[in-house]
């Protein structure tokens, strides 16, 4: 029998509502205990004083490229990248070539998976054949393949009888539809937030009201229907709002926001940087502000990275043309300490926010030190500084915002199964 | 002296422009003389790298570049069919690598000739960047305007037509206002930036209003290529609603000026007499362009020459 005690560390469940200084005993990958002073003979021991010891964070929105396009990312490099981010497991969108529409291409992303990936791996499955927004995806075959939830993400589904008739059908599996809400009509070509910001760079604006309208239309079509919402990368005054209201009303919907939506605002544009380019766009202070008590105040449940690789080559071209998409999982902690360090949220309940409650929504392990849970468990430094060198990270691309920069929080170690997959000091461990 | 580059009105100091404009009016008179030509630049390259079609700019640059003795080249990947695997940064590099003494720039995306300008030795002049900014062409406008004025300070401009998508719009109300000079906006609400008070400037959406009392109109071409349908349903309407003719410009100042970057549509944006004569003033903006942008090129690429050397 294995045994590893992580001791002196303050730990932070947010599954049990407990935060303060205990050992965790784990046995063969599962946690055995979480109490003050244990002393097992034989028993590995990490040293855990002065840092946070946390579920391993669960991101439910990142983009692996693989298959098809690995020399943006693939499982082996965005799995460790994950894991040097403090993230056990991901959950990866469908949006591959060839998209993950079909039983066998999730067979596929599950097997290389096993093979390569440092971190667990959930493939979200398209809600339409293709992307295209016109006919529904085999969703049984594919909840049996191991598809975790349904988006079209990266792509609006247009058609409102489409989105109805995907709502209604995935309650037969009981998995999220996750939408990106745009209505592309009315972002018509625009690339940043319209606003004073879009009138000084003279780029298109893209308004606030294109997300509004989808989030808003979604929200009573999962009224209508009973299902399942889980509404992506809310960066919207506007649709904190809508959701607000819509769980009042007890409407079936969760949300997610980004780093870079509660820590960044359209004013990063100025440079015409095109690392600062994503959909939905970065927006005003107001929006972000929104999005920040929305989040703190649990109108939107999650932090979700929508790490989106592109090569150097993609995004060194002009602004219109540039793919939207900015890296986030080895930066995401760090950046979200801000909400901790202006006295926002909770450590505990920031947590929650970036394990706990993505595994309920996704309904998979993890999130959780409960006896008997899987020892995915991260190691963090919340006052370490370190400069965050994209080209030095794990992922196989570059385009961060926060490249060269010095950030407050690290992760000091990621542990899946009771494994030491990664260490500050050493790297990813995994071969 | 200004800046190494010129890439926004937006970042130019009122001192900044006022040197341009006082270099600009002493090169006004080389274009005058039987032989248009000064060594000023001798020895100097630089190159027009335009990535969008033009004519007029284009050709403006290059003559100002002759009259100052420069070697100009005219480098316009989008008539070169190997160019399209190429990126912009790799044009750029490749043609910094023989080492040009300025690099004007045009695109059709805001924000390319800064983006450039970020990885060159050499000085970048923006020729004009999608619906950003146009640097010289406002500076050649606000040289037409002193000539006609005698000054800048307390007039009242307005712009006329699709200011959201132009970048003479955005350049000459900084400018304007840098100068002191008061910017009025007008056009359908469709065509109107979404918040006008970020460039201080008060938006009409009628022309009487934006032309009541002032001394300076300048009308704006229309792009109906690219916004037919989304911005205004036809031509006809939009003639009718904001093109000038004499009768609408009694609303101006008698004496005031009409403006015009060109090409005109003619009967759309201004009347067909109101094009050719007076008070229109769009040569002059055409001439003043050679001039204006010899003083860009003798302040930006000449920078080691002795001073005065182009008098």
């Amino acid at each position: 029998m294995s045994r590893v005690i992580i001791s002196g560390g303050r730990v932070l469940d947010p599954s049990r509502d407990f935060d303060g200084e205990a050992d965790v005993l784990i046995e063969d990958g599962r946690i055995e205990a979480v109490e003050a002073g244990i002393e097992v003979r034989g028993a590995e021991r990490i040293d855990a004083s002065g840092t946070w010891v946390a579920p391993a964070f669960i991101d439910m929105h990142c983009h692996l490229r693989e298959p098809g396009q690995e020399y943006k990312e693939d499982l082996a490099s965005g799995s460790r990248a994950a894991v040097a981010g403090g993230f056990s497991a991901v959950a990866c969108m469908a949006n591959t070539d060839p998209v993950n529409d079909d039983p066998s291409v999730t067979d596929y992303i599950l097997a290389r998976a096993r093979e390569h990936a440092a971190a667990k791996i959930y493939p979200i499955a398209a809600a339409t054949r293709g992307l295209l927004g016109e006919v529904m995806t085999e969703m049984s075959a594919l909840r049996d393949a191991g598809a975790v939830a349904f988006s079209d993400d990266g792509k609006t589904i247009m058609d409102s009888g489409v989105m109805r008739s995907v709502l209604e059908y995935s309650k037969m599996v009981d998995a999220s539809v996750i939408v990106h809400a745009e209505d592309l009509c009315l972002v018509r070509g625009g690339v940043v937030n319209e606003g004073p910001i879009s009138t000084r760079l003279g780029l298109p604006g893209n308004p606030s009201t294109a997300e509004d309208i989808h989030v808003a239309r979604d929200l009573r079509l999962a009224a209508l229907t009973g299902a399942r919402l889980h509404v992506a990368h809310v960066s919207s005054a506007g649709a904190v709002d809508l959701i607000r209201r819509a769980r009042e009303e007890g409407v079936r919907v969760t949300a997610e926001v980004t780093p870079h939506h509660l820590c960044l605002t359209d004013e990063a544009a100025m440079g015409y940087d095109t690392n600062t380019k994503m959909a939905p766009p970065l927006r005003s202070a107001v929006d972000r502000e929104a999005c920040r008590r929305g989040l703190c105040e649990g109108v939107i449940d999650v932090i979700a990275t929508d790490h989106a690789p592109h090569a150097v080559h993609e995004k060194e071209v002009d602004f219109i043309e540039a793919p939207p998409g900015i890296l986030g999982l080895e930066t995401a902690f760090p950046v979200v300490m801000d909400l901790v360090r202006k006295d926002e949220i909770s450590p505990l309940e920031l947590m929650r926010r970036l394990s706990t409650r993505v595994a309920e929504i996704l309904r998979v392990p993890g999130g959780t030190l409960a006896k008997g849970a899987p020892a995915d468990i991260v190691l963090l430094d919340p006052e370490r500084r370190w400069v965050y060198d994209a080209a030095k990270g794990y992922s196989k691309s570059r385009n961060s915002p926060w490249d060269g920069q010095e950030m407050i929080g690290r992760v000091i170690a990621t542990l899946v199964d009771g494994a030491v997959v990664y260490h500050s000091d050493r790297g990813v461990l995994v071969h | 002296m200004i800046g190494r580059d010129l890439l926004s009105i937006e970042d130019l100091e009122r001192e900044e422009i006022q040197k341009i404009l006082e270099t600009a009016e002493k090169m006004c008179e080389i274009g005058r003389r039987d032989v248009k030509k000064v060594p000023t630049l001798r020895g100097r390259t630089i190159i027009n790298l335009f990535f969008e079609p033009s004519t007029r700019t284009l050709s403006s640059f290059e003559i100002a570049g002759k009259r100052l003795s420069a070697d100009v080249i005219n480098f316009s990947p989008e008539n070169s069919s190997l160019s399209k695997a190429e990126s912009i940064l790799d044009t750029a590099k490749t043609l910094d690598a023989m080492d040009p003494d300025a690099v004007i720039v045009r695109h059709a995306v805001a924000g390319v000739p800064k983006r450039i300008a970020d990885v060159l030795k050499a000085p970048v002049v923006n020729a004009g960047d999608g619906a950003h900014e146009h640097p010289t062409q406002a500076l050649l406008d606000m040289l037409t305007v002193y000539q006609e004025k005698g000054q800048l300070e307390g007039l009242t401009v307005a712009i006329i037509g699709d200011i959201t998508h132009s970048r003479v719009a955005r350049s000459n109300i900084h400018g304007f206002r840098k100068m002191g000079a008061e910017v009025r906006i007008a056009g359908p609400p469709t065509m109107l930036p979404p918040n006008p008070e970020v460039l201080g400037v008060k938006a009409c959406t009628t022309l009487r209003e934006a032309l009541d009392g002032v001394d300076v109109v300048m009308a704006l071409r229309i792009q109906n290529e690219r916004f037919r349908g989304a911005c205004f349903p036809s031509i006809r309407e939009y003639a009718a609603t904001f093109g000038l003719d004499r009768a609408k410009l009694r609303y101006a100042k008698d004496d005031a000026i009409v403006m015009h970057p060109g090409p005109v549509n003619r009967g759309v944006e201004l009347a067909h007499d109101l094009t050719d004569h007076r008070p229109s003033v769009i040569l002059d903006q055409v001439r003043n362009g050679v001039a204006l942008r010899m003083a860009v090129l003798y302040l930006i690429a000449g920078h080691q020459s002795e001073a005065g050397r182009f008098a």
